[in-house]
């Protein structure tokens, strides 16, 4: 038998950790090359007008001004977006600025102060438009919709209707039916790394971009486009990049602007953010409204569900055909929902645009629903576990909208974080103003169905062996630092039987990188995790192979040992040394390549919009949050965290835990401070970390994260995702802890001391009349 | 653009350093620009994200609100000067081995703190943590294992990284 020792379930530091705390780790602002220009965007001042002029003559007299990027240059009008559906971005007007700090024009300089001096000097002319600003004027019919593929004439992106079963025999027949409207603010991503790039016209007429991307696939798809160039005559290279969460995962128009610049001045064109800047670029979460309705019978068992939302898109595109489904199908889940009715209206308006963020449309329809789940148990006298336990989606089953429900460990979930929080004894037990909270969640391991259609598998992962024993791993999963190349190298590792120290991992250059969609929609410990094991699979047939050689036996016989041996099935004391085995392997062959792909099974109905939330398989979550309220001002403190998460297996139990607490961190940002705000114009008001409040470590409570393993079929070594799902479910956590600390139910995130001031003032003012007509 | 420039006398990790620099020029511009020590991070430069946090004489500072031509005698300390040639102090090391890196942006602003922090309190529980660290935004780890990683230098788990 094999004594192969694995790493899988360790706590594995990352395996750039050492780059990370020296200070030496290279991110887009710390590169430079020769005869670097800077540019600065010039932005709109307008949130809604044709721009008629612009003139650089006053700024190419400041000092060190090189050129200008004006609407109407080349390639400053091509269409592109991350969705094929919706590639509504130019990298400059054309010819309508849409938001205010919309890109308008760029100017190129020799250091970054001139290039800023000189981009406050462009002057613009512009001929305004009304701004469309609230998401329901824009239901409306108008003269100037933002695009002209808009909806019958409105600013309407994108409609959704599904329904499935009897809704209104389900409500019809409902013991109880909770309901309710929900406002959400937009948020931001937040991540600490304003966004950045360089571009490099290379000598040999090829373009090179450096970018802090989360996609550098779909980068390099667009900046195609946009130069019309082939992809071959382009790279796409990403640093070490600070944070992503959703926010780097569109390209972007500065992008596309960085290369323009770089081919009209045949100069290398920087491009860095300020932070105001990073809030303007935005692709956030939607501000959205959600209109829910849930139908339950007598003892609990959910019969229907009923929701609409209406969600505001800003000017662009993005990701937002995708967001306006997350918004209902992904409520589908952990509960068994027989009949299930689903509206969703994303709009365009002249905001910054919203797109994908951590959690992705499922975040502000879960607090909806995991709300309205907790009045129903109140409404019934039961426990919201118990609701919550009967209702659960059994494994290998199939929901409404035929998402295929494979491992689950959502009972686990629900039981750990009961058993930890000491709920027994707490709920609807603490004293007034202290109150003890459950949400849940379920979120998609990688979007199963691509988003361009073709049959490229979605990831694919090279190996790479040579003399010196290293094994070099290529691929373009995009570690943001959820630690996906650790991944990659752990997978590689295990599948080989050799130590992770052995692996260098290349997971930056479209150049030498094999084709992987990049870091979104929780997809890469599911899809590259399982390339890259196939990849070190194949590799160690190799090897096995090579040891036949050596021994005169039969290569399936042989198995991983310790301490990097190939050892015999059937008798341990032939052992074969990686290093042997590689030397024989490489004899007359030079060295071992070898690749593994992954691609979704083929998931889903034949009904419109039936790709949405597909996924090979689903995270699952149970939080609790305690929390206190000051009823004097609203101020609502959360003092601890339950977050039980099923990640399926956790490959390295540090990663694990990191995600699930930062997720949680996001979360109670979302839930309690943080809020972008918009003046009647559309113009952003808080765009600073000053006004813009993230929560700092004295805000943040402890967090127990909780792992729990369901192993699932498809996964690699069992994995799946934990990056997303573990954000939504600690908001309704926190808004039923405040239910059950102060009675009142929270309709507005984020739960603000003023909203939950309010919240409380109506219900002093709706006891006193009842008093009073007693 | 008639902005004056004037040479500074910078002590930056123990060494004597000279720049040239304007006098709206801030550390952080001079550290990253002119010196090349690109492990300070602007995260906001508006002093809002504790990214780029150095030490002067031996205090954390925001290094994108300190203007260079008033640093003055001063000893500047970076996150670079942490590591003693090959060998990272016990707080880089605590730092990876708790998983307290995850996009590592803040990191070096964190360390400079945390360096800080263990001098004065070594004893320091996990709110006085959270106290001193409220000037240091994260945006990946929550900061549990970031407190993890502090918890691991304080005198009575280990090596106190005042000590080296």
């Amino acid at each position: 038998m094999s004594d192969y020792r694995s790493t899988v379930g360790q706590r594995l530091p990352l395996i750039d950790s050492m780059e990370k705390v020296s200070g030496q780790g290279t991110y887009i602002e710390d590169m430079s090359f020769p005869d670097m220009l800077y540019a600065r965007m010039v932005r709109s001042s307008e949130s809604h007008a044709v721009v008629e002029q612009v003139d650089f003559a006053a700024a190419a007299e400041i000092e060190g001004y090189v050129a200008g990027l004006a609407p109407g240059e080349a390639g400053t009008g091509i269409h592109f977006g991350v969705l094929p559906i919706s590639e509504d971005e130019t990298p400059l007007p054309a010819p309508k600025a849409l938001h205010s700090g919309c890109i308008v024009a760029a100017v190129a300089a020799e250091s970054e102060r001139a290039a800023r001096e000189a981009a406050l000097r462009v002057e613009v002319r512009y001929s305004v438009l009304d701004p469309v600003v609230r998401p329901r004027d824009a239901l409306r019919e108008t003269d100037h919709p933002l695009h002209p593929t808009t909806v019958a004439g409105t600013n309407l992106h994108k409609a959704v209707d599904q329904e499935f079963g009897d809704v209104d025999g389900a409500f019809a027949e409902a013991a109880t039916v909770a309901s309710g409207e929900f406002r959400f603010d937009g948020i931001n991503h937040g991540f600490t790394e304003p966004i950045g790039c360089i571009a490099v016209p290379e000598a040999n007429g090829r373009m090179s971009l450096y970018s802090a991307t989360q996609v550098p696939h779909y980068l390099h798809r667009a900046l195609a486009k946009v130069l019309e160039m082939p992809m071959h005559r382009i790279r796409v290279f990403k640093p070490l990049v600070g944070g992503g969460f959703g926010g780097k995962s569109d390209p972007f128009p500065h992008e596309m602007v960085a290369a323009l610049l770089a081919r009209k001045t045949g100069r290398p064109v920087k491009i860095i953010f300020d932070r105001d800047e990073v809030f303007l670029n935005h692709h956030g979460r939607h501000p959205t409204e959600y209109r829910i309705r849930v139908a339950a019978d007598g003892d609990g068992r959910l019969l229907g569900l009923d929701s609409h939302s209406r969600i505001d898109g800003g000017a662009w595109g993005s990701f937002g055909v995708v967001t306006t489904y997350y918004n209902g199908v992904l409520s589908q889940g952990p509960y068994r929902i027989p009949a299930f009715r689903y509206s969703g209206r994303r709009v365009y308006t002249n905001k910054p645009a919203s797109g994908a963020m951590r959690g992705h449309g499922a975040v502000n329809a879960r607090f909806a629903l995991e709300t309205c789940l907790d009045e129903v148990a109140e409404q019934l006298r039961l426990d919201p576990f118990d609701l919550r336990a009967q209702n659960a989606l059994p494994p290998n089953t199939t929901t409404l909208n035929h998402l295929r429900i494979t491992s689950t460990g959502f009972l686990e979930c629900l039981q750990q974080v009961r058993e930890r929080s000491g709920w027994e004894r707490k709920f609807r037990q603490l004293p007034h103003g202290r109150g003890i909270g459950l949400g849940c969640g379920f979120y998609i391991s990688g979007s199963a169905l691509p988003i361009h259609r073709t049959r490229t598998p979605q990831s694919t992962v090279h190996v790479k062996i040579d003399v010196d024993g290293g094994v070099t791993i290529h691929s373009m999963a995009a570690d943001i630092g959820q630690g996906s190349d650790t991944m990659l190298a752990q997978c590689v590792a295990e599948a080989m039987g050799v130590s992770m120290d052995r692996c260098r991992v290349f997971a930056r250059d479209t150049d030498t990188a094999p084709l992987d969609l990049g870091s979104y929609s929780s997809r890469v410990t599911f899809m590259a995790g399982n390339a890259a094991l196939r990849a070190g699979e194949a590799i160690r047939r190799k090897l096995h192979k090579a040891c036949a050689r050596l021994t005169g036996l039969r290569a399936d016989d042989f198995l991983r040992g310790a301490n990097e041996t190939y050892v015999h099935r059937d008798d341990d004391s032939v052992r074969v040394p990686y290093a042997d085995a590689l030397r024989e392997a490489l004899a007359d062959n030079g060295a071992l390549i070898a690749k593994g792909i992954y691609r979704a099974p083929k998931l889903g109905g034949s009904f419109k919009g039936s790709g949405a939330g597909l996924s090979p398989s689903y995270s699952y979550q149970a939080f609790v949050a305690e929390v206190e309220v000051d009823e004097e001002t609203g101020q609502v403190r959360v003092d601890k965290v339950w977050a039980a998460h099923d990640c399926g297996k956790a490959l390295n139990r540090l990663a694990v835990e990191g995600q699930i607490e930062g997720s949680v961190h996001m979360g109670l940002g979302q839930a309690l401070s943080e809020q972008l705000v918009f003046l009647n114009n559309g113009q952003l008001q808080n765009g600073s970390l000053l006004d813009y409040k993230i929560p700092a470590p004295p805000d943040t409570p402890e967090i127990e994260a909780i792992v729990v393993e369901s192993n699932d079929p498809e996964g690699p070594l069992g994995a799946k995702e934990c990056g997303e799902g573990a954000l939504a479910p600690i908001i309704p956590a926190v808004a039923n802890a405040i239910h059950d600390a102060v009675g009142v139910r929270m309709h507005e995130v984020p739960m603000t001391p003023e909203r939950v001031f309010k919240a409380l003032e109506k219900k002093r003012r709706a006891e006193e009349k009842l008093r009073a007509g007693s | 653009m008639s902005t004056s420039r004037r040479i500074l006398r910078l002590r930056v990790n123990g060494q004597p350093r000279e720049v040239l620099a304007r006098d709206a020029d801030t550390l952080l511009d001079v550290l990253r620009e002119q010196l090349g020590l690109t492990g300070s991070k602007r995260g906001c430069d508006l002093g809002t994200c504790g990214c780029c946090t150095v030490q002067i004489d031996g205090e954390p500072q925001l290094a994108c609100l300190t203007l260079a031509a008033e640093v003055g005698e001063r000893e500047v300390t970076t996150v670079e000067a942490l590591r003693d040639g090959e060998e990272f102090a016990p707080l880089q090391q605590a730092w990876a081995a708790a998983g307290a890196s995850q996009c590592g942006f803040c990191t070096p602003g964190f360390l400079m703190t945390t360096d800080w922090l263990l001098r004065e309190k070594p004893d320091c529980n996990r709110e006085q943590m959270r106290e001193a660290l409220a000037g240091n935004l994260c945006r990946c780890t929550g900061y549990v294992k970031i407190l993890d990683a502090v918890e691991r230098c304080t005198r009575s788990q280990g090596a106190c990284p005042s000590e080296k």
